[in-house]
């Protein structure tokens, strides 16, 4: 059977997908570092996309996904599911309240760095792109098997989420660009 | 770790990012060309519902804006299959729908259509498919509206539907389309599918067994995810 073909999410997405949103993800009992992510998402000319819904899947703090395929004897985390959404509002930020993911097992015995899976809807996208957030603090993302298979260097830096300490608390920031010379990582896979 | 991955994106089926036609996707495809990936851990898993995500009366649209009213329009009954590449079904996946009211206009403040608004519909509803990959949902006949992509443009009569299935990469957003409608070959959203033959998967059925007499109209809609590949990736040296 054929796959039945993506469309946009069009403009009023809202009101089936974000009425009620799920930007936090950890509450008070969840195991591990509590950390925020946002960012903004950015068109071909620079403009904020106030039109966009973000989403999100993460291992918990030990590495594990809440997932039947995930079959590591590493503890689930009763208090975290791993998933999130969130619309852009006028200056096309997202975020999430969540706690920071483990490494998790990556082809041929490696380890993948602790990271975010992203996919990324607009009003303008006929299909919906993914993408992944990486930790600026993680000495491991230099031996990431899927940072180091973009090729071309420079461009690794896009998934890179740098982090800054606001009120005690730790923000990393990944803004997301559709376009331009600096154009996010997008995935085929 | 034996990973089992999902077959790839079909890009004869799924449309391309950038198509000018439709003039919103200009400035906002990614214009690079995207980065190969094989599936890890982190894409054959993805978010999974249970029930306490849907709550009961969600898959009435024609009462679910909790007024005590009922919705204005033709009312529909809309059946479908979600089903994966490999014929099998998808059960208890989470299906979205939103939708305009029946005079063409969504309950959102972006909708400045000069069209009447109906304060008992709010055109969103959510299921879970059943065991078997089946959903249902009540609702009414969407109107065509008007939009700004080029001079009399007006879209086609559409529901709207976003999907998960079992997996991250499994996600699909997506809307169906009703048969006969003269609008259908002039929409750029839906021309934008490379193929004939994928756009017309985008068109619902109309089905005399689902309708019910003296109460709905039935259509079917089935839908198609992702599925798995045959062998799982072998590591290497085993």
């Amino acid at each position: 059977m054929k796959q039945t073909p993506s469309q946009t999410v069009g403009p009023f997405f809202s009101l089936g997908l974000t009425r009620k949103t799920t930007k936090v993800l950890a509450s008070d009992s969840t195991q591990g570092e509590k950390i925020r992510v946002e960012g903004q998402l950015f068109d071909g000319d620079g403009q904020p996309v106030p039109d966009a819904m973000i989403e999100i899947w993460q291992a918990n703090a030990y590495g594990r996904y809440n997932h039947q395929d995930d079959k590591q004897e590493k503890p689930l985390d009763p208090a975290f599911m791993g998933w999130g959404r969130s619309g852009t509002d006028k200056t096309g930020l997202y975020w999430f309240e969540t706690v920071k993911p483990g490494p998790v097992p990556g082809p041929d015995e490696s380890v993948q760095a602790p990271h975010i899976n992203v996919t990324v809807f607009a009003r303008g996208m006929l299909v919906h792109a993914f993408t992944r957030i990486y930790f600026g603090d993680e000495t491991v993302n230099e031996t990431d098997p899927i940072l180091s298979s973009i090729k071309n260097r420079a461009r690794r830096k896009t998934l890179i989420a740098n982090r800054e300490d606001k009120n005690g608390k730790a923000v990393y920031r990944f803004d997301i660009r559709l376009q331009g010379e600096n154009e996010t990582v997008f995935f085929d896979m | 770790m034996q990973i089992k991955p999902y077959k790839p994106r079909d890009w004869k089926s799924h449309p391309p990012y950038l198509y000018e036609g439709y003039k919103s996707s200009v400035k906002r495809a990614p214009l690079k060309r995207l980065v190969p990936m094989k599936q890890t851990l982190s894409e054959i898993t993805g978010p999974l519902f249970g029930h306490d995500a849907v709550q009961p009366g969600d898959d009435d649209l024609t009462r679910n804006a909790g007024t005590g009213g009922e919705a204005m329009g033709e009312r529909l009954i809309v059946v479908g299959r979600v089903l994966d590449e490999n014929e099998r079904p998808v059960p208890n996946t989470l299906v979205e729908i939103w939708q305009a009211n029946s005079a063409g206009r969504y309950h959102h403040e972006v909708d400045q259509h000069n069209a009447p608004l109906d304060p008992n519909f709010t055109g969103a509803g959510r299921c879970l498919t059943n065991e078997k990959g089946e959903y249902r949902f009540l609702t009414i006949k969407p109107g065509a509206y008007p939009w700004l992509n080029h001079p009399n443009a007006w879209r086609p009569a559409h529901i709207h539907l976003s999907l998960f299935g079992p997996s991250f990469v499994t996600r699909l957003v997506t809307q169906f389309f009703f048969p006969g409608d003269p609008l259908i070959p002039l929409d750029p959203i839906l021309n934008s599918i490379p193929s004939k033959s994928a756009r017309q998967r985008l068109i619902a059925s109309y089905v005399h067994d689902v309708t019910e007499p003296e109460w709905a109209l039935g259509y079917r809609f089935d839908i198609v995810l992702r599925g798995r590949e045959a062998t799982p990736f072998e590591e290497p040296g085993r």
